[in-house]
């Protein structure tokens, strides 16, 4: 029951900073609403230029919301654990009763509820504004959301733990993570497409199977249901792995001392 | 019953630095305890290991008989702290402040508990004021406020009155010290004011060089040792800390 208050205060100091800020409110569906309209009006536009036939709209606007709302889970995780950071609340916040798995609870659990936010809004823009229909994909749309949702988890996590080891000013280094993935991803092309050596990265990537995926069952085919199972295996290991890199990260901070004395300049 | 705080043999090195040299100390209930010395002395790397976000490189801390390092989380919630240098978080009020940490620390009746502390310290009229806007004298109340939310059995203080006024700091003094006559916890204070150190603490370390020096009542230990007054004898072990070696400890 305590643990549960202690996960609870994480998530409310963030329901806080929400309700007082328009400045934090507004990103959560600004960004991706002008995405899905920017995208939503470039499939409209490749749809009348192009003699083949091939309808954009599932292709390359599921696959922006699919990846929007990987890149949110992953900003949503990262920008929750930057509150403290930006606070200097480190101290405060990591010499009381709070464990690990208790405050990186709370973060998931924060970047959760602001990803719905922004899920929500991109869904009834792409189906309202552009008629994008997730009946195209099935059930499987949500076996999709679940393996982002994982790997976006593991890399908030991740990005959480090298601003801790690397110092605040290292923020920037975790930001365009989603943006260096993409191109691995296959996000808007088949995977088939890259070369061998990058085709390599993209197997040990699991939003590669959803994207793959997305589009074999736009084609008319079926997804295989070991390979999303396989991806969704592999963002539980990488949660894990990256949990364990924070939980070390922080003993190293603890052992020299840096969580007491956490800013820009002295991690590095 | 046993104290509130022992630490025995406690060390911190960072390389070849050694920050804490084996202190070993107890903090009684009821009990107010100065931890004195020059800056770098080794008290806030001390306070930083009672809190556990500094891990010692050997000794032991226990707080009301638990073992920090075994019993963390168990330990903490009877433990709390104001500093200086750690105001609470400026984007939030002083009321979201409290009920967040009040969770943390796992209060009961929060409600009615956060009322009583913003009663007690002032607070009221500043209760949904963001923290960042209020004047240093305040926040250092919200922040003691927040030191006192799951009443504590172990209450550490670094520089608690730094940045108050005379006036404002004899009235936070008097509240500490009615706290601790009237309950059963036990408070680790560092201050550079030996005026103040004088007035609030039953007993005083002085800390040079990661080791504890002298120890005894700030009102006799100055005589003991030749010294007029306690500030007299912190310069001494600031500026000359060799000739006091062995002297006390």
């Amino acid at each position: 029951m305590k643990g549960l208050r202690r996960v609870a205060a994480i998530v409310l100091r963030h329901f806080y900073l929400l309700r007082g800020s328009p400045a934090r409110l507004l990103p959560l569906f600004a960004w991706v609403a002008v995405d899905i309209l920017l995208w939503g009006f470039i499939t409209r536009y490749l749809n009348t230029v192009t003699t083949s036939g091939l309808n954009f709209v599932p292709t390359l606007l599921g696959a922006v919301l699919l990846w929007d709302f990987f890149t949110r889970i992953m900003h949503g995780v990262a920008a929750a654990f930057f509150e403290d950071v930006w606070a200097r609340n480190f101290l405060n916040i990591f010499a009381t009763p709070l464990s690990i798995s208790q405050y990186l609870s709370g973060l998931v659990i924060t970047s959760i509820a602001t990803s719905l936010i922004g899920l929500i809004v991109m869904l009834v823009l792409a189906t309202t504004v552009f008629g994008l229909s997730f009946l195209t994909y099935g059930l499987m749309f949500f076996p999709f959301l679940l393996v982002l949702f994982l790997f976006g988890i593991s890399l908030g996590i991740f990005g959480c733990a090298l601003v801790l080891r690397l110092g605040p000013a290292s923020e920037w280094l975790v930001w365009p993570v989603p943006a260096l993935l993409s191109p691995f991803a296959g996000v808007f092309y088949p995977l088939s497409t890259l070369p061998l050596w990058m085709q390599w990265i993209s197997s040990l990537l699991p939003p590669s199977y959803v994207f793959e995926g997305m589009r074999r069952i736009v084609a008319g085919g079926a997804v295989s249901g070991s390979s999303l199972a396989g991806a969704a295996a592999l963002a539980v290991v990488y949660i894990f792995l990256a949990c364990r890199y924070f939980a070390s990260v922080y003993h190293h901070a603890q052992r020299t001392g840096l969580i007491a004395r956490y800013s820009a300049e002295t991690l590095s | 019953m046993s104290d509130v705080l022992s630490v025995t043999e406690l060390r911190k090195e960072y390389g070849d630095t050694v920050a804490v040299d084996g202190v070993s100390f107890e903090v009684g209930r009821n009990e107010i305890v100065g931890l004195l010395g020059p800056n770098g002395a080794g008290k806030t790397t001390t306070i930083n290991m009672i809190l556990g976000v500094v891990q010692p490189s050997s000794g032991g801390i226990r707080i009301e008989g638990m073992d920090l390092a075994a019993h963390r989380s168990q330990a903490l919630e009877r433990t709390n702290f104001a500093a200086v240098y750690s105001p609470l978080p400026g984007n939030l009020t002083v009321f979201q402040n409290l009920r967040i940490f009040g969770l943390i620390y796992g209060v009961d009746d929060l409600p009615k508990r956060i009322e009583e502390l913003l009663e007690q310290f002032d607070l009221k009229p500043f209760r949904d004021v963001k923290c960042g806007v209020l004047s240093s004298g305040e926040q250092t109340r919200a922040a003691l406020a927040k030191a006192m939310l799951n009443r504590p059995h172990l209450l550490l203080l670094d520089e608690p009155t730094a940045s108050l006024d005379p006036s404002v700091a004899r009235d936070i003094r008097s509240r500490i010290r009615t706290y601790v006559t009237q309950g059963t916890g036990g408070v680790l204070w560092t201050s550079h004011n030996m005026y103040e150190v004088q007035d609030v603490c039953d007993r005083v370390l002085f800390v040079s060089h990661g080791k504890i020096l002298l120890q005894g009542n700030p009102k006799t230990l100055p005589g003991e040792h030749g010294k007029a007054t306690l500030e007299e004898l912190f310069i001494t072990v600031a500026q000359q800390p060799l000739t006091l070696e062995g002297a006390g400890a």
